[in-house]
């Protein structure tokens, strides 16, 4: 019933969001082709950080910020509500431990998911004069916009993670993406795919942008290829839901090939509903979480697991000290690249002391505290 | 004319009859018979006992809901209660076999006493339950997260998950047995016995009629809060438990939890004031929302689509439920 509520109100949302003028296209071919041209890209920078690389090579000159230190950053966080930012977050502070020469202090405030708290949380950084710098990760990206362009006026600015519809800060820092992310994936599912072979699309809920491109380009694949997807379901993220939900596939259909995923929280319960059932095991695209790779590993599986690297928390916080030095940083578009874990790399990633729902593609294994700041043994 | 009285005898009768048939088993017959006719497997042994399995959970939570709401009040704490049980499942038994059985009585012992404080706080501050227990909700989640630290650390040793996840194989006839329908079947024994044949129950109806006239005939109405709630509170672990076999450790398995259980009650029948309300409705009720949720997964309606259904189905079954009251007197 709260689901229900919820997702009417998103569902209204949205509705207005897109008749509006800031309408957001899920689908587009630019960006689709966009993504497939990053993925063929060589990074450049360190190989073994891939949080310090960067993709299409443009740099921005940052003299206009240099400042003795050590610096005062400021970070409004759109909140903490799933593993995948806590795994984020737990890095980011690791990574002001290892810069802790330079920054002087590090001020955080946590939105907790709500637009109107981060706007005001931005409003009282600025106009507080105690931060050099300000860190942005946004909750929503029109909503932010203002916020995001009053704050640049004031003092440099970086975004990271989801964006915003501005190009005033310094840099904005993200991974290929969602349609990056289906590419991959469904180009994986294809090539394993027998003749015919079934597809079951698991969805964690509609509207969101980072989630709908990845299904978006997944699906424009899926089709250029005559794939045949019996379905695509939304499991609100939740285990038992994704497992009944797989459970009636199976039934229906007698055997799914593959299943395919937009996130990988609830790739675990799916691959326990195929086993509950005693059917064989399906082709499955994943994600870096460790129960996965764990299952993965100990079952054969033919899988892969698609990253949305968390070591993006990393960056922003180097940056911020590169900036403040006056050093140019990789801008405005700072396209860091997304990893995919194939069956070679398996073993460099699974790690049993690691609690399930960590990140493997953390790039944290060098950070101070590692592994029990990020809960292994 | 003596004719007619004997038809008119016969005709009350029939009705009468009809009446005593719970109107959720019907809907829920109507519900389950569509999705037998969507998915024929559903009407095989194997797939009844599927269906029971992943009802379990949710007719458990109507269970414990019924006797706070028969008392007059509410149990909004349900679901995040879940969500502490799996969470704190994970994190007792620390995926060690050896560690289950006490790692179980201390999520009861959790359990009890969150049942006690929503009790008390109803009955002797004189809150509002529905108040008191939103902020038990908020609370017992607040804990569950930092128990965790917002992430869950652990996996949950097999011997955990078998209570909602283990069946017996090649059982003749049903083909399986889910060890989550023996759980079930105790946990509706055990409930049916406490409301419809034990002074207690008889009480807490009396409570949810009318509180006051209680105190006045001598029932100690604030042993009866403290006992429902508590009830309540174990059907809440007991799920947990279940739901934590069935899906594993997630952390916002709990989410909603709560009012889906009381939705099922009202399908089932209950009412909201209190007074009134039986068992076979409840679980009735939870049946329906199962078979609900699972002929909306096989019709294969759009997301958006689903959930507008799902709510207008609901709000049907409850307006055609309060009617059928109305015009029973």
């Amino acid at each position: 019933m709260f689901k229900l509520i919820t997702s009417t109100i998103a569902g209204v949302a949205l509705a207005g969001f897109a008749g509006g003028a800031l309408a957001q296209n899920f689908d587009d071919p630019k960006e689709f082709q966009a993504a497939k041209d990053l993925l063929a890209m060589t990074p450049q920078g360190p190989a073994d950080k891939p949080w310090e690389q960067h993709l299409d090579g443009k740099e921005v000159d940052t003299a206009q910020y240099k400042k003795p230190g050590p610096y005062r950053i400021c970070f409004s966080n759109a909140g903490l509500f799933n593993p995948w930012r806590v795994v984020g977050w737990t890095n980011m502070q690791a990574q002001v431990d290892v810069l802790k020469d330079d920054i002087k202090s590090f001020t955080v405030a946590d939105a907790q998911g709500k637009d109107d708290k981060q706007i005001s949380d931005i409003d009282a950084f600025v106009s507080s004069g105690n931060c050099d710098l300000l860190i942005v990760s946004p909750n929503t990206t029109a909503a932010l916009t203002p916020a995001v362009e009053a704050a640049c006026k004031k003092l440099p600015v970086i975004v990271f993670d989801r964006g915003v519809l501005t190009q005033c800060p310094v840099t904005f820092i993200n991974p290929i993406g969602g349609y990056g992310w289906g590419i991959s994936t469904a180009n994986f599912v294809v090539s394993k795919l027998p003749k015919g072979g079934k597809v079951l699309a698991l969805r964690i809920s509609p509207g969101v942008d980072v989630l709908e491109t990845r299904w978006s380009a997944a699906n424009r694949i899926f089709k250029e290829n005559g794939v045949n997807v019996v379905g695509a379901e939304f499991t609100d993220g939740d285990n038992a839901k994704t497992k009944s939900i797989v459970e009636d596939y199976l039934n229906r259909f007698g055997n799914i090939d593959a299943v395919w995923m937009d996130a990988g929280a609830t790739s675990v319960a799916a691959l326990e509903a195929f086993e509950d059932a005693g059917k064989p095991y399906p082709i499955i695209t994943g994600e870096d979480q460790e129960d996965f790779l764990k299952k993965w590993k100990d079952k054969g599986l033919t899988a892969i697991a698609p990253t949305y690297p968390t070591y993006q928390w990393r960056t922003p916080i180097i940056a911020a000290v590169e900036i403040l030095k006056g050093q140019p940083v990789p801008g405005p578009n700072w396209k860091l690249p997304q990893p995919v874990i194939m069956q070679a790399d398996l073993d460099k990633y699974v790690d049993d002391k690691m609690p399930p729902l960590h990140y493997a593609m953390c790039g944290c294994k060098d950070l101070p505290g590692y592994p029990q700041r990020w809960g292994g043994k | 004319m003596t004719l007619a009285l004997d038809e008119d005898r016969r005709r009350s009768r029939a009705i009468e009859a009809a009446r005593r048939i719970n109107i959720a088993v019907v809907v829920f017959l109507v519900f389950y018979l569509a999705v037998g006719l969507l998915q024929p497997t559903y009407l095989e042994p194997a797939g009844i006992m599927n269906f029971l399995r992943r009802a379990a959970p949710l007719a458990i939570l109507a269970s414990g809901q019924l006797f706070v709401l028969v008392s007059g009040g509410f149990d909004l704490s349900m679901g995040s209660l879940v969500t502490l049980t799996v969470i704190g499942g994970s994190m007792l038994t620390a995926n060690d076999p050896s560690n289950t059985w006490w790692a179980i009585a201390v999520l009861y012992a959790i359990g009890f006493v969150v049942g006690l404080i929503n009790g008390a706080v109803v009955a002797y501050l004189r809150t509002p339950s529905i108040v008191a227990t939103l902020g038990t909700l908020l609370s017992v989640n607040g804990a569950a997260m930092m128990w965790c630290g917002g992430a869950p650390r652990g996996y949950l040793p097999d011997n955990f998950r078998m209570f909602g996840r283990f069946a017996f194989h090649d059982v003749p006839l049903i083909k399986i047995f889910p060890l989550a329908i023996v759980v079930l079947a105790a946990v509706c024994g055990l409930a049916y016995w406490g409301l419809h044949g034990t002074v207690f129950g008889r009480r807490v109806f009396a409570v949810g009629d009318n509180a006051r006239a209680s105190e006045l005939a001598g029932i100690q109405v604030d042993y009866v809060r403290l006992g429902v709630f508590v009830i309540s509170a174990l059907a809440a672990v007991t799920a947990g438990v279940m739901l934590a076999g069935f899906g594993g450790v997630s952390i916002d398995v709990g989410l909603g939890l709560e009012l889906q259980a009381i939705a099922a009650c009202v399908v089932g029948g209950v009412q909201l004031m209190g007074g009134r309300g039986t068992l076979v409705g409840a679980v009735a009720g939870a049946l329906t929302l199962t078979a609900l949720f699972t002929l909306l997964t096989l019709l294969g309606l759009p997301q958006p689509l689903k959930e507008t259904a799902q709510g207008m189905i609901l709000i049907a079954a409850v307006a055609f439920g309060a009617w059928r009251r109305r015009r029973a007197g």
